[in-house]
C-alpha cells in the first residue's frame, strides 16, 4: 500500500460500513481483557483514563492555589496546606500528566500503526508499564490522603532531607516506580522504532511524529535513571539520618541540585517533542503540503534531545555556580533554543501556498505556535545570566513554563486528541463545541498567565501563600482567567464523552491525510492491519506526483 | 546595574514582541490567504529550502549570541563587588534574616543602607537554603548552610525597597520579607550611631578572650598555632603541600573544623568548640561572624596578650577602623 | 500472520514480529538499552561516591580499611567466574544442548549465591563492627589519637557518607544479582527440555547481557570501595 493521499474529500457524515465490524474496542469485552491486555491501543485507552483523571486532580490543586491567590493574605488556607498544594499540583501536572501524555496515549496508539507494526517490541512491558503508572499513581495518592508533602517538586535539601514534616519519603517511592513506567515506555519506542519499521519505510520516511517520540524517548532512557536514585539517596538520607546532602554533616546540598536538574531539565524536553510531533503532523494534513524543511525538523527533534542534556545549570544560576560554568550554562541555554525556533520557522513556512483548513486540531496548532514562540522567547529572558538572577524563583518563571506546558503541551496534546479522535474512537467529535472550547481554553489561558509575566517582573516570589499588596489586582485578574481555562477543559471531557455514542461514524480517513495510521479502519482491528504495509512514498506526499522535487 | 539589567530586559523584550508578532501575523496571514475553497485543492510540494533555512537559523543565532554576551558580561559586572564597599553579614533562618553591620548594629528583617554607597552583603544559612531577594535592585543570590554566599549592590535613591526570601524553605516562606531602607549618608550616620553597639569586631575579640583562643594564637615565639594577624586573604601554605587563601570560607572552616586545613609547620592540636554549636549540633553563625570579623581586623601587634583588663575596653585599640581589614 | 518461508513459524515467534532474526534484534536492542539505563542509575551513586571521595580522602581511605580485603577478591573471582559459567551456557544454548544450558545456569546461580553469601558475611562483621548507618553506627571508633570529640563527631560523619554508599552500593548490585538470579531459575525448565537452539536462545543471550553487565558494575565497585586509599601512607 502507498502512503499517497486519498484523492476524496472529506467523506460524508454516514457511515459506509455496518457499526458490527470487529475492531480493537469491540474484540473482547471484560474487565479482564482490558486489564491483562497487551494490544497497545487498549493501553493508550488505559492511560488516556488515568492521565484525565490525574489532569483533574492536579487541576483541581491549581484551583485551590488560584482561590487562596485571589487576596494578599492567607486567608483561605493555612500556609502548610497552601505548601503542599503547589507541591502536589507541580507533581501530580509534571510527572503524572505531563510526561506520559502524549507519548503513553498518543504514541503508544499511533508508534506501531504508523510505521506499520502489529504491536510494540514488547507489549507485555507496555502493560507493565502502565501498571507501574498505576501503582507509582497509588502511593503518591496515599501520601497526599496521609498528609501531603510540601517540599515543592524539587524537593531541595535541607529541607526536604531535614526538616520537612511531611510525606516526602512516601511520595519519592510513587515517583521512583513511576519512572520506571517512563524508562520502559521510552525503552519500548526506541527498539520499536529500530526493528520494526514497514519494509521500505527508512528513517526519513518516518513521520516527524515518530521522529519526536523517538528523541523524546531517548530522554526517558537516559535522564529518568539518574532522577530516580537522585530521589532515592533523599529517601535514604531521612530515614537513616545521615548526611548526603546535609552540610552540618559534610554532604553538600547544591550537589542534589546537580543530580535533580540533569534530569528534570531533558524532561521538560521529554513533555514538549512528543507535543512538536503532533504539531507537524496536524500542520501538514491541514495544509495538505509536507513540512517544510522535513530533515531539518527531524534533526532538530535530535539536537534538542542532546542539548537538552548539557543545560541543566540555568536553574543555579544562584546558587552559586563559578561565573565560568554560568556562562557555559547560559551559552548552552541559548543554543538549545536554536532548534526550537527553526521548527517555529518550518510550520510557518508550511502553511505558505497551502491549502489551509481550520478545524479544531488546526487551531490548537495555531494556538500551539503562538505561545509556545511566547514561552520559548521568555526563556532565553532566563537564559540571560544577568536578567535571570532578576527573574529567577519568581512568578515569571511561573509563567514562562506554563506558557510552553500549558499553553504549548496541553495544547498539542488536545490537538492530537482531536486529530486522532476518529481514529481511537470511530467517531468525529463535534466540530462546532469544540472550537468554542478551543477559543475559550486559549482566552483563559492567557488571562491566567501573561499577568504572571508581570507579577515576576514586579518582583513577586513564587511559592508565596501570602503576597505584598500592590499585587493583588494582577493576582486577580489571574484567578479570573483560571476559572475560565478551568471550565474550557470541562468542555472536551464532556464532549469526547459524548461523542462516543451520539456522534457520526467516522471513516478511515476522514481527514484525508498521508500517513499509514490512516490506511486502516477507524477504529483499527486489533493487529492493525491486515496485510503488512509496503512504503514506497515519501512523507506528507500530499502533492500531485507529477511535482518535481522543488528544493 | 539596575538600569543595566533593565536595559537588557527591553532588548530581549523587543525580540520577543518582534518575532511573536511576526510569527503570529504570519501565521494567520498565510491562514486566510491560503484557504482551502475546495475540497480538491491539490497544492504543489515545497520540500524546503535550504538558502531560507540557513537564513533563519543563522539569525536567531546571531541574536542569541549577543543576547548571551550581553548577559554574562552583566552578570560578571554583578560577580565583582567594589573595593570600597562596606560589608554587612546577614544569616538567613527560618523564616527571618538578621542583619550585621560591621559597627556591630544589629537588625531583624530590615537592612539600613546609605544611598550611593556600595554594600556587600556577605550571606549564610542557619538551616535551610534560603535567598536574599531585592527586586528593586534587580539582585538576589541564595543563601546557603555551610558555606558563604555574596551579593552586592549600591542603592541610588532614598526610599524603603521591599526585601523578599527567594528560595522556598518552608511554612513560613512567604512571611521571611523585610525592607531595604536607603537612607542619606548624614542620616545613615545618626542610624547607625543611634543604634550604637559593640562593633563586630569588638564582640569577636570577646569571644576571642572567652574561648581562650590566645592561648595558643598568641603570636609570640612559642605559639603553638598560626598568627592571625595580617591573615585575611593572604595565600596560607597548608600541611598537605596545598596552598589556599584565607578568605571568610578558610576561617570559618579552621574555627568550626579544625583538622580541615591544618597549617604547614604546625600540628593538629587545635580542638573544636562545643560552645560554637547549638543543641542541635548546628553552628552559631552569628559568633562565627564576630571572630570572622575580629580576625578581620587584626592588624600586626595587636593579638590580644594574654594578661588583659577586665572588663575589656569599650573601643578596639588605636588605628582601628571597620574597613581596616582592606588590605 | 505467516512468516515468508513456507514452514510453520517456530514456536517462541510472538505474533507481532515477522521473523525470529527480528524479535532477536529487537530483544537484544531491549536489553541493551536497558542496560544503559542501567548505567545511569548506578551512575548517579558513582558521581556522589567521587565526589564526596575528593572532598574525604581521609575518611573514605579508614572506611576502606574496614572492608575485608580478602573477602572482596574472594568474592570477585567468584563473580567473574559466574560470568563465565553463564557465557558457556549461553554457549551450550547455541549448541542446542539443553541440559548443559540448565547445568551452567546452575552453576551460575550457585556462584551467585556464593557471592551474596560472603557479601552476607562481610555485612554481619559490619554490623557487629557497627559500621551499618542507621541501624548500628558507632561514632566512637572513628576517633583517631587525640582526636578533639567534635573533630570525631565530623570524621564519623564522613566515615558514615563512605558506608552509606558503600550499603547503598553494594545493595543494589546484590538486588540486581538476587533479580538475575531468579530470572535464572525461571528458565531451568524450559533449558533442560531443549527450548533452546541455533534458531532461538534469545532468553539465554539477553540474560548473558544482563549478568556480565552484573559483573562489570562489581569490577568498578570492588577498587573503589576495597582497594583505594588502603596501599600507601594515611
Amino acid at each position: 500500500m502507498s502512503t499517497a493521499a486519498i484523492d476524496s474529500p472529506i467523506p460524508p457524515a454516514e457511515p459506509r460500513f455496518t457499526a458490527s465490524r470487529v475492531n480493537y474496542l469491540n474484540v473482547d469485552f471484560g474487565v479482564r481483557s482490558w486489564l491483562l491486555t497487551t494490544d497497545h491501543k487498549r493501553i493508550a485507552i488505559l492511560y488516556l483514563a488515568s492521565i484525565t483523571l490525574m489532569f483533574v486532580l492536579g487541576g483541581a490543586f491549581a484551583v485551590m492555589i488560584r482561590l487562596e491567590l485571589m487576596t494578599p493574605e492567607g486567608d483561605v488556607l493555612q500556609a502548610d496546606t497552601y505548601n503542599k498544594l503547589f507541591t502536589m499540583h507541580g507533581i501530580m501536572m509534571i510527572f503524572f500528566f505531563l510526561i506520559p501524555s502524549v507519548p503513553a496515549v498518543l504514541g503508544n496508539f499511533l508508534v506501531p500503526i504508523m510505521i506499520g507494526a502489529k504491536d510494540l517490541a514488547f507489549p507485555r512491558i507496555n502493560l507493565l508499564s502502565w501498571y507501574l503508572y498505576i501503582i507509582g499513581g497509588l502511593i503518591t495518592f496515599w501520601a497526599i490522603l496521609a498528609g501531603g508533602v510540601d517540599t515543592g517538586w524539587t524537593f531541595y535539601p535541607p529541607y526536604s532531607t531535614r526538616y520537612s514534616y511531611s510525606q516526602v519519603v512516601a511520595t519519592i517511592v510513587g515517583l521512583f516506580i513511576t519512572g520506571f513506567s517512563s524508562i520502559f515506555t521510552g525503552l519500548n519506542f526506541v527498539v520499536t522504532v529500530h526493528r520494526m519499521r514497514a519494509p521500505g519505510l527508512t528513517w526519513f520516511r518516518l513521520p516527524l511524529f515518530i521522529w519526536a517520540m523517538y528523541a523524546a524517548s531517548l530522554i526517558m532512557l537516559l535522564g529518568t535513571p539518574v532522577v530516580a536514585i537522585t530521589l532515592a539517596l533523599v529517601a535514604v538520607e531521612r530515614i537513616v539520618g545521615v548526611g548526603i546532602f546535609n552540610p552540618a554533616l559534610g554532604g553538600d546540598p547544591v550537589l542534589f541540585q546537580h543530580m535533580f536538574w540533569f534530569y528534570s531539565h531533558p524532561a521538560v524536553y521529554i513533555m514538549i517533542l512528543p507535543g512538536m510531533g503532533v504539531i507537524s503532523e496536524v500542520v501538514s494534513c491541514f495544509s495538505r503540503k509536507a513540512i517544510f524543511g522535513y530533515h531539518l525538523v527531524a534533526f532538530s527533534s535530535m539536537a534538542i534531545a542532546v542539548l537538552g542534556f548539557l543545560v541543566w545549570g540555568h536553574h543555579m544560576f544562584t546558587s552559586g555556580e563559578s561565573v565560568y560554568v554560568a556562562m557555559i550554562f547560559s551559552f548552552l541555554s541559548f543554543l538549545v533554543a536554536i532548534p526550537s525556533a527553526i521548527k517555529v520557522f518550518n510550520w510557518t513556512a508550511t502553511l505558505y501556498k497551502g491549502s489551509v483548513l481550520l478545524t479544531t486540531p488546526m487551531l490548537y496548532a495555531f494556538g500551539f505556535i503562538g505561545l509556545f514562540t511566547i514561552g520559548g522567547l521568555t526563556g532565553l529572558m532566563l537564559a540571560a545570566l544577568g536578567l535571570d538572577i532578576h527573574f529567577h524563583d519568581t512568578y515569571f518563571v511561573v509563567a514562562h513554563f506554563h506558557y510552553v506546558m500549558v499553553g504549548g503541551m496541553v495544547m498539542a496534546y488536545m490537538g492530537g486528541l482531536h486529530f486522532w479522535w476518529p481514529k481511537i474512537s470511530g467517531r468525529m467529535y463535534p466540530e462546532g463545541i469544540a472550537k468554542v472550547a478551543m477559543v475559550i481554553i486559549f482566552v483563559g489561558f492567557n488571562m491566567t498567565f501573561l499577568p504572571q509575566f508581570v507579577l515576576g517582573h514586579l518582583g513577586m516570589p513564587r511559592r508565596y501563600h501570602t503576597y505584598a499588596d500592590e499585587f493583588q489586582i494582577l493576582n486577580v485578574m489571574s484567578t479570573a482567567g483560571a476559572s475560565i481555562l478551568g471550565a474550557g477543559f470541562f468542555i472536551p471531557l464532556l464532549y469526547f464523552l459524548w461523542s462516543l455514542k451520539y456522534s457520526p461514524l467516522a471513516g478511515p480517513n476522514p481527514w484525508g491525510a498521508t500517513g499509514l495510521e490512516w490506511q486502516t479502519p477507524s477504529p483499527p482491528p486489533t493487529f492493525n492491519f491486515d496485510k503488512p504495509p509496503i512504503v514506497t512514498d515519501e512523507p506528507y506526499a500530499y502533492a500531485p506526483k507529477e511535482d518535481a522535487r522543488v528544493h | 546595574m539596575a538600569g543595566r539589567v533593565d536595559a537588557l530586559f527591553f532588548f530581549l523584550m523587543a525580540v520577543t514582541v518582534f518575532f511573536t508578532l511576526l510569527i503570529s501575523v504570519l501565521v494567520i496571514y498565510f491562514a486566510v490567504k491560503y484557504r482551502r475553497r475546495a475540497d480538491t485543492d491539490r497544492p504543489r510540494a515545497i520540500h524546503g529550502s535550504v538558502p531560507l533555512e540557513i537564513v533563519w537559523t543563522a539569525i536567531p543565532l546571531a541574536i542569541s549570541m549577543a543576547m548571551f554576551v550581553w548577559g554574562a558580561s552583566l552578570f560578571v559586572a554583578m560577580a565583582r563587588p567594589p573595593e570600597d564597599a562596606i560589608e554587612v553579614y546577614a544569616v538567613g533562618k527560618q523564616w527571618m534574616w538578621k542583619v550585621q553591620h560591621p559597627d556591630g548594629q544589629r537588625e531583624i528583617n530590615e537592612l539600613h543602607v546609605p544611598v550611593g554607597q556600595p554594600v556587600k552583603l556577605k550571606m549564610i544559612s542557619e538551616d535551610v537554603i534560603h535567598a536574599f531577594y531585592v527586586p528593586a535592585f534587580r539582585i538576589k543570590n541564595d543563601v546557603v548552610p555551610g558555606r558563604y554566599s555574596t551579593v552586592w549592590f549600591t542603592a541610588t535613591k532614598p526610599g524603603t525597597y521591599h526585601l523578599f526570601c527567594a528560595e522556598y524553605c518552608g511554612t513560613s516562606h512567604s512571611k521571611m520579607i523585610g525592607s531595604v531602607i536607603v537612607m542619606e549618608p548624614a542620616e545613615f550616620q545618626a542610624w547607625l550611631e543611634s543604634r550604637a553597639e559593640g562593633s563586630l569586631a569588638l564582640e569577636g575579640r570577646k569571644l576571642f578572650l572567652k574561648l581562650q583562643c590566645v592561648t595558643c594564637h598568641s603570636a609570640t615565639a612559642q605559639a603553638r598555632a598560626p598568627v592571625l594577624e595580617s591573615l585575611y586573604r593572604r595565600p596560607v601554605q597548608l600541611k598537605d603541600g596545598r596552598t589556599v587563601v584565607a578568605d571568610e570560607n578558610y576561617l570559618r572552616e579552621s574555627i568550626l573544623s579544625p583538622g580541615s586545613k591544618v597549617v604547614a609547620g604546625f600540628e593538629y592540636i587545635m580542638p573544636t568548640f562545643k560552645e560554637l554549636f547549638d543543641e542541635k549540633g548546628q553552628p552559631r553563625e552569628d559568633d562565627v561572624l564576630k571572630l570572622l570579623a575580629f580576625i578581620k581586623s587584626l592588624r600586626p601587634g595587636q593579638t590580644p596578650t594574654r594578661v588583659e583588663e577586665s572588663p575589656p575596653p569599650a573601643k578596639l585599640p588605636a588605628g582601628e577602623s571597620p574597613k581596616a581589614s582592606e588590605p | 500472520m505467516s512468516t515468508d518461508h513456507a514452514a510453520p513459524a517456530h514456536s517462541a515467534l510472538r505474533h507481532h514480529f515477522d521473523t525470529l532474526d527480528q524479535q532477536r534484534d529487537a530483544s537484544l536492542l531491549g536489553m541493551w538499552a536497558f542496560l544503559v539505563t542501567e548505567v545511569l542509575f548506578f551512575g548517579g551513586l558513582f558521581l556522589a561516591y567521587t565526589i564526596y571521595r575528593m572532598s574525604y580522602p581521609a575518611a573514605f581511605a579508614a572506611g576502606s580499611h574496614h572492608l575485608n580485603i580478602v573477602l572482596g577478591c574472594i568474592n570477585t573471582a567468584v563473580l567473574i567466574g559466574s560470568s563465565l559459567t553463564m557465557a558457556l551456557a549461553v554457549f551450550a544454548a547455541q549448541q542446542g544442548n539443553g541440559r548443559n544450558v540448565a547445568r551452567f545456569l546452575l552453576a551460575t546461580m550457585f556462584l551467585g549465591t556464593m557471592f551474596l553469601g560472603i557479601k552476607a558475611i562481610e555485612w554481619t562483621h559490619d554490623y557487629e563492627e557497627s559500621l551499618i548507618p542507621g541501624l548500628a553506627f558507632d561514632a566512637k571508633i572513628w576517633a583517631h589519637e587525640g582526636m578533639p570529640p567534635l573533630e570525631a563527631k565530623q570524621f564519623a560523619g564522613e566515615g558514615e557518607l563512605f558506608f552509606v554508599l558503600y550499603f547503598s552500593m553494594t545493595g543494589l548490585h546484590g538486588a540486581h544479582m538476587i533479580i538475575g538470579m531468579a530470572v535464572m531459575a525461571f528458565y531451568l525448565r524450559p533449558a533442560w527440555h531443549g527450548r533452546y537452539s541455533r534458531d532461538y536462545y534469545t532468553p539465554i543471550e539477553g540474560l548473558g547481557l544482563y549478568w556480565h553487565f552484573v559483573d562489570v558494575v562489581w569490577i568498578f565497585l570492588f577498587p573503589l570501595f576495597y582497594l583505594v586509599g588502603t596501599r600507601g601512607s594515611h
